[in-house]
């Protein structure tokens, strides 16, 4: 799928957090390309990092977290050691953002029409009346009925679901080539999350956009996402076709997971859990991170850290799973 | 980074109450240690209100007795032998001989007491109105909170000043002097149980619907038993912080009261009335009869804001 | 947006009558007033006439209701001190006043606010962490050590400003005013910096908190994240949502203004109100201090209830709540 050069490409990014009881990794030598129009799902529980490596990618880390190793590309530029107004320009322009919760995005005193337009006069050298007209086609692709006179609400005046068609609109339009959307249904009800979903992944079809998918919701990697990256206490665990790793996961984590998770393509198997929970961060065990809950963990397993991914697919795993296994 | 495994089956959601208090103590401590600006500012403190309470000890003269005093040592400068009758006074003296030191000493004494027994009167009165607020609801609620409200439209040296003056006018001439540290005292604590019973009445509203507190009432304990014993703790934290910085905002009352003249009476200066005694004399070149005292309010209010400041925030992790 | 409105006036109006209630029992109860009116030579004929005029023969709440209506009025009696009706007294000082507080408001409000943003923005900046320290002293000062200080430095040592008064005033209607002439200006100087200190590094210090707190709400993230400039992010964004919460305490503020001359006014002897009230209270010149507590309550609710007007116009949420609400 990524036979063209990337939109976005990671390589062994690092991101630390300096703290009194020392340096925290919540982001840990990741690695994965994202290709045009390609949405890549990245999973895992909270803590494990994947909203952490979005913010670095978007240069929005908050301090004293920081980028202390590896090289991210957009578009074949790299971008991660840009500061101030280069990497400002960039936002917006080459990178979207959409967050978790649309009522909580939206300056609650600026009219939307006023939030767009700014948007699309920072990027776009356009006139200001040229700059509304975009606003208003925007509103109007996110399917927003009545873009012409919504354009002059406040935030409040609209539900959850069309504010996050709104924050949507916001994101895509300066047309930037990759969107990172952080939990987009999480904070909306069951059956909005659908419709959402829908239209991002339309827009970003149409667009050639490339989709940086974070959540934590196997339901919405199953419907949105064309590959899958897990991640576990800062590390990724698999990558692969959203297909095989959902049907067939060969890391004993993601394993857990999908046993762990209602559906509908697994029919009426019984629900496990994983036992324990995810390491904090500064209590780490050795090793593989997720030795101490893997069923099939072995001697090797808490004395080296697991295999890093080579860029293409597979488990971080010394003893992954055959190819063929069952779901647990 | 830790050398200690969590064991597989660490329940980690699952908090334990006593180690948590122990862990935020040991970070209450450590922030502490931490803060120089704090452990400063409690030195400073702890030092002053020692030195006042122990000021007949400490201080080398007795300023208010009239037999220590010679007129012939007035305007001594600081650190200088006086020309007369070659005493030195390490702060020099004031128009009357009086060694400036032992005024401050005294003078701070009457300070940090009427500040603290006007805090101590306003967290009484406010815990109590607010309790009784949360606890009881209906009219007495609202009563207690609407006068509040009006109250706090209100600055608190204004409502201090009138309420001063009502006394001053209920109080016969002859004992105006004896009463005004008292009627200092009401008046200030007046003016400050606002913030008090807002907070307690807030953390009351909370805390008389969590099931302890149904229980306790299940059991039979009364209603004073169940807002000492399981309300009354659970809002020691915040009380500590108002408290802390109620008592800067009434030393500096209390000196602002008595620098103009509605105050402590000249026979038993305060802070605030030496200040007001020494500004007479910065015209004509005294200016350490006034400097000294100003300095040290300076450095008791500071101090007392600074502990609050450092307080509130060790207190309430999520404003760090 | 009107029921809103009613419904704030009839508590501001509410908030007045229980003040007259204080200020009537304060002229009522406190001391005789027959006592304080009538020197030592006074005949029981006097006293009855005197009590008749009052109307201190009569029940309560007649009594009070005409003390509101006089006040109403502008009528509050004759002072004990100086033998002359309280409404000319606080007529001629109030201009003195007024003038002191505009000047002091407008600098507390405006230097406020910018340092607040400033500090906020640069928060780990040296000259941000530097005035935020300046102004913990600020707080801890008494506003009269500020002044004090200021005519040690400014009129003793270098001689450069009055150290009390108002200079000169020239009469404009029935105005007396120190905008117009050289010494009147000067005059202003340090009063108006005392008496705006205290309020201005409040006002500061909230603009501060609550800056820092809107730049961390995900809309300004977002803001960011659409590449916005860091101007358009601070001002257009952030300022604006700090203003709300902003605009009530700036409000209360300008109300002790008011009150806190009466500190700035007794340390520069400027002929004000505030002084007025201060020596009314030195001698129970009970009808000074019932009037100065009635004209500041007027002034208070009036800022108060312009307060809540203004914050309607500048969120739009309370707009729309109320109007579905009424």
């Amino acid at each position: 799928m990524t036979m063209t050069q990337p939109i976005l490409s990671i390589r062994d990014l690092t991101v630390e957090i300096p703290t009194r009881h020392g340096i925290l990794r919540p982001v840990d030598g990741i690695s994965y390309d994202i290709g045009r129009g390609e949405v890549l799902g990245i999973v895992g529980e909270s803590g494990a990092g994947k909203s952490m490596a979005g913010n670095a990618v978007i240069g929005l880390l908050s301090p004293p977290a920081r980028i202390a190793k590896g090289e991210i590309h957009v578009g074949g530029t790299r971008i991660d050691h840009l500061k101030g107004d280069a990497m400002r320009r960039l936002r917006g322009k080459q990178i979207g953002m959409v967050f978790q919760d649309p009522l909580t995005s939206l300056n609650p005193l600026l009219r939307i029409g006023d939030q767009l337009t700014e948007t699309i006069l920072a990027h776009l050298d356009v006139s200001r009346s040229e700059a509304e007209k975009r606003a208003v086609a925007a509103l109007d692709e996110v399917g927003i009925p009545g873009a012409r006179e919504r354009i002059n609400s406040y935030p409040h005046e609209f539900s959850g679901g069309m504010r996050q068609r709104v924050v949507i609109a916001l994101a895509l339009c300066a047309e930037p080539s990759l969107i990172i959307a952080d939990e987009p249904t999480t904070a909306l009800d069951v059956s909005v999350q659908a419709q959402i979903i829908a239209l991002l992944k339309a827009l970003c079809r149409d667009r050639g956009t490339a989709v940086m998918l974070i959540t934590h919701d196997m339901g919405v990697i199953a419907e949105a996402a064309d590959r899958v990256a897990v991640m576990y206490a800062g590390k990724l665990a698999e990558l692969g076709p959203v297909r095989d790793v959902l049907t067939r996961p060969r890391h004993p984590y993601t394993d857990g997971l999908m046993g762990s998770t209602p559906l509908a393509s697994r029919g009426k198997a019984r629900l496990h859990q994983i036992p324990g929970a995810m390491p904090r961060l500064d209590a780490l065990p050795s090793g593989c991170a997720f030795h101490p809950r893997c069923p099939y963990a072995q001697d090797k397993c808490s004395a080296d850290p697991g295999p890093t991914l080579a860029d293409g697919n597979g488990a971080a795993c010394w003893f992954p799973l055959p190819h063929d296994a069952k779901v647990a | 980074m830790t050398d200690t495994q969590l064991p597989p089956d660490a329940p980690i959601a699952v908090k334990d109450p006593s180690r948590l208090s122990l862990a935020l103590q040991s970070d209450f401590i450590y922030t502490f240690k931490r803060s120089p600006v704090a452990m400063i500012s409690f030195a400073v403190v702890t030092i002053m209100v020692l030195a006042a309470i122990f000021a007949p000890l400490v201080a080398p003269y007795n300023p208010f007795d009239p037999a220590s005093l010679n007129l012939m040592n007035g305007f001594s400068r600081p650190m200088t032998p006086n020309a007369f009758t070659g005493d030195t006074f390490w702060l020099g003296t004031d128009d009357q001989g009086r060694d400036v030191f032992s005024t401050i000493l005294y003078g701070m004494r009457i300070s940090l007491f009427v500040g603290a027994a006007a805090v101590l009167f306003a967290m009484i009165l406010g815990i109590t109105l607010g309790m009784l607020a949360g606890y009881v609801g209906g009219w007495t609620e609202t009563i207690i909170m609407r006068v509040a409200d009006v109250q706090l439209t209100f600055p608190a040296i204004l409502v201090a000043m009138l309420i001063f003056g009502i006394a001053k006018g209920i109080t016969p001439v002859e004992y105006r002097d004896q009463m005004a540290i008292w009627v200092l005292i009401i008046a200030i604590g007046l003016s400050d149980w606002v913030q008090f019973a807002r907070v307690v009445r807030g953390a009351t509203l909370v805390e008389k619907n969590k099931e302890y507190v149904q229980a306790a009432r299940l059991i039979g304990r009364t209603s004073p038993a169940i807002m000492l014993r399981h309300i009354l703790p659970n809002v020691l934290g915040p009380v500590l912080v108002i408290a802390t910085i109620s008592l800067a905002l009434a030393i500096i009352a209390e000196a602002t009261l008595s620098f103009l003249g509605v105050g402590a009476p000249p026979t038993q200066p305060s802070l605030g009335t030496l200040i007001r005694i020494g500004q007479g004399f910065l015209f004509s070149g005294e200016w350490w009869i006034l400097l000294f005292p100003a300095a040290t309010l300076l450095a008791l209010a500071l101090s007392v804001n600074l502990l609050g400041d450092w307080l509130r925030d060790a207190l309430n992790p999520r404003l760090r | 947006m009107l029921a809103f409105v009613i419904q704030r006036v009839a508590q501001s109006a509410l908030v007045l009558l229980v003040v007259g209630l204080v200020a009537f029992s304060m002229f009522r109860f406190v001391g005789d007033p027959i006592d304080n009116m009538l020197g030592q030579e006074r005949t029981q004929a006097d006293i009855d006439r005197l009590r008749t005029q009052l109307g201190l023969d009569q029940p309560f709440p007649v009594q009070y209701v005409k003390f509101l209506g006089n006040a109403v009025q502008g009528n509050f009696g004759i002072s004990y001190r100086q033998g002359r009706p309280v409404s000319d007294i606080l007529m001629e000082r109030a201009p003195a006043t007024l003038e002191l507080a505009a000047v002091s408001g407008f600098l507390a409000i405006f230097i406020g606010i910018g340092l607040g943003v400033f500090t906020a923005i640069r928060r780990e900046g040296f000259a941000a962490n530097a005035i935020m320290s300046l102004s913990l002293i600020g707080v801890s000062l008494p506003t009269f050590l500020i002044g004090i200080l200021l005519i040690y430095l400014f009129s003793v040592e270098l001689g450069w400003l009055p150290s009390f008064g108002r200079g000169d005033t020239v009469r404009v209607g029935g105005w007396s005013t120190g905008f117009l002439t050289a010494s009147g200006l000067k005059a202003l100087i340090l009063p108006s910096i005392t008496l705006g200190l205290y309020q201005m590094t409040l006002i500061m210090r909230l603009v501060r908190s609550e800056m820092l707190e809107v730049l961390r709400q995900d809309y300004i993230r977002f803001a960011r994240a659409r590449g916005l400039r860091e101007r358009a992010v601070n001002f257009r964004h952030a300022l604006k949502n700090t203003l709300v919460p902003v605009i009530t305490v700036t409000g209360l503020q300008l109300g002790s203004i008011i009150a806190f001359a009466i500190i700035t006014e007794t340390v520069f002897q400027w002929p004000g109100v505030g002084l007025l009230f201060i020596n009314a209270i030195q001698f129970v010149d009970i009808p000074v201090m019932a009037a100065y507590l009635m004209l500041i309550s007027v002034m208070f609710v009036g800022i108060n209830l312009i307060v809540d007007l203004l914050y309607f116009s500048i969120d739009p949420r309370l707009r729309a709540d109320r109007t579905k609400a009424h």
